[in-house]
């Protein structure tokens, strides 16, 4: 591991607690949702992490508890560096910090976590749906989301399809 | 000596109002500005020097839709964008047509999921299916020669 990166991972890990995980050479903080504000204000002040290039989200259901993890990629320019930050997250309304004070681009991010996942960021500006449609139920990423399969038609179920189907007339 | 001393006096042409109308309008047709995904590269391609729709009358595509009697819907069609499209057809003035473009726009396509409407006839009423994915020129060249043909048959009582 890079030594201004050892620092930074090392740091948060004395701060806040975190658990530290790497694969194939990418390092990952676990962090609860509290400290995640501080955390990032803590590498991007003093670790130089100036660039959130990611901000999204997992739903591991139904295989793991908790469900979600959010996931922010936060990056340093001065050291070429990426880190990984993870918070696990639970329930069917799960609430985040906004880190929209510390990095201004976490804005669309957490809108579409809000619209895509359903994961509220608390402290956001202007928590509105960003790709759906305003009137949109539901938020589409979430594993238990159904797909919206239709029917193929097939020559002997297509008049049944076309009768049912809510075509316009003018 | 003129094609006219061939074909002798070409002065007066007797036929149907109906039929000359139907005739103007289908070599006059302007189709409506407006791609929304890959087809609209190979209706691009079909209005382009190489394919060259305006051999059927069809060189001006207008950006606006009061000026447009045609609607291509090239490509597929997300939930998000049927009230525009809705919203682009009532705009365009009678009579108007819509040719629905390759197959994420007749039928859902590849994308049989939440996000986009399977078959823009939900929104609009369509005259013509283009099938493909995307449809060659060709393809599309055909569906509106095809839309010619219906043109041509219309009735003016059908209109009112």
């Amino acid at each position: 591991m890079d030594e201004h990166l050892q620092s930074a991972v090392d740091a948060l890990k004395e701060r806040f607690a975190a658990q530290v995980s790497e694969f194939r050479g990418e390092v990952s903080l676990i962090l609860v949702p509290e400290c995640i504000v501080d955390a990032c204000r803590a590498l991007h002040d003093e670790f130089s992490f100036e660039l959130l290039s990611e901000e999204t989200a997992v739903d591991y259901w139904p295989q793991e508890t908790p469900r979600f993890h959010v996931v922010y990629r936060v990056r340093s320019l001065r050291d070429n560096l990426i880190l990984g930050l993870r918070v696990p997250l639970n329930g069917i309304t799960p609430v985040i910090p906004s880190i929209v004070e510390v990095y201004k681009n976490a804005n669309w991010f957490e809108r579409e976590l809000w619209d895509m996942f359903g994961i509220r960021a608390e402290g956001h500006p202007d928590l509105r749906r960003i790709l759906m449609p305003y009137d949109w139920e539901g938020h589409p990423l979430r594993k238990d989301y159904p797909l919206g399969y239709e029917e193929v038609a097939f020559s002997f179920n297509q008049k049944e399809i076309d009768d049912r189907k809510p075509f316009a007339k003018e | 000596m003129g094609i006219e001393q061939k074909l002798g006096d070409m002065g007066i042409v007797t036929l149907k109002l109906e039929q000359v109308v139907n005739w103007s309008r289908t070599y006059a047709m302007w189709p409506m500005l407006f791609g929304l995904a890959c087809c609209a590269i190979e209706m691009m391609s079909a209005q382009a020097s190489n394919y060259d729709m305006s051999r059927f009358g069809m060189e001006l595509m207008r950006p606006s839709p009061r000026q447009s009697d045609l609607m291509i819907v090239a490509g597929r069609v997300s939930r998000k964008m049927a009230p525009v499209l809705r919203r682009l057809y009532d705009q365009m003035p009678d009579p108007k047509w819509v040719v629905s473009m390759g197959d994420c726009a007749s039928c859902g396509g590849v994308f049989n999921n939440y996000a986009i409407v399977q078959g823009v006839d939900e929104v609009v009423p369509v005259d013509v299916y283009v099938a493909g994915c995307p449809p060659r020129p060709e393809a599309l060249i055909h569906g509106i020669v095809t839309l010619h043909e219906k043109v041509k048959g219309e009735h003016f009582k059908d209109w009112a």
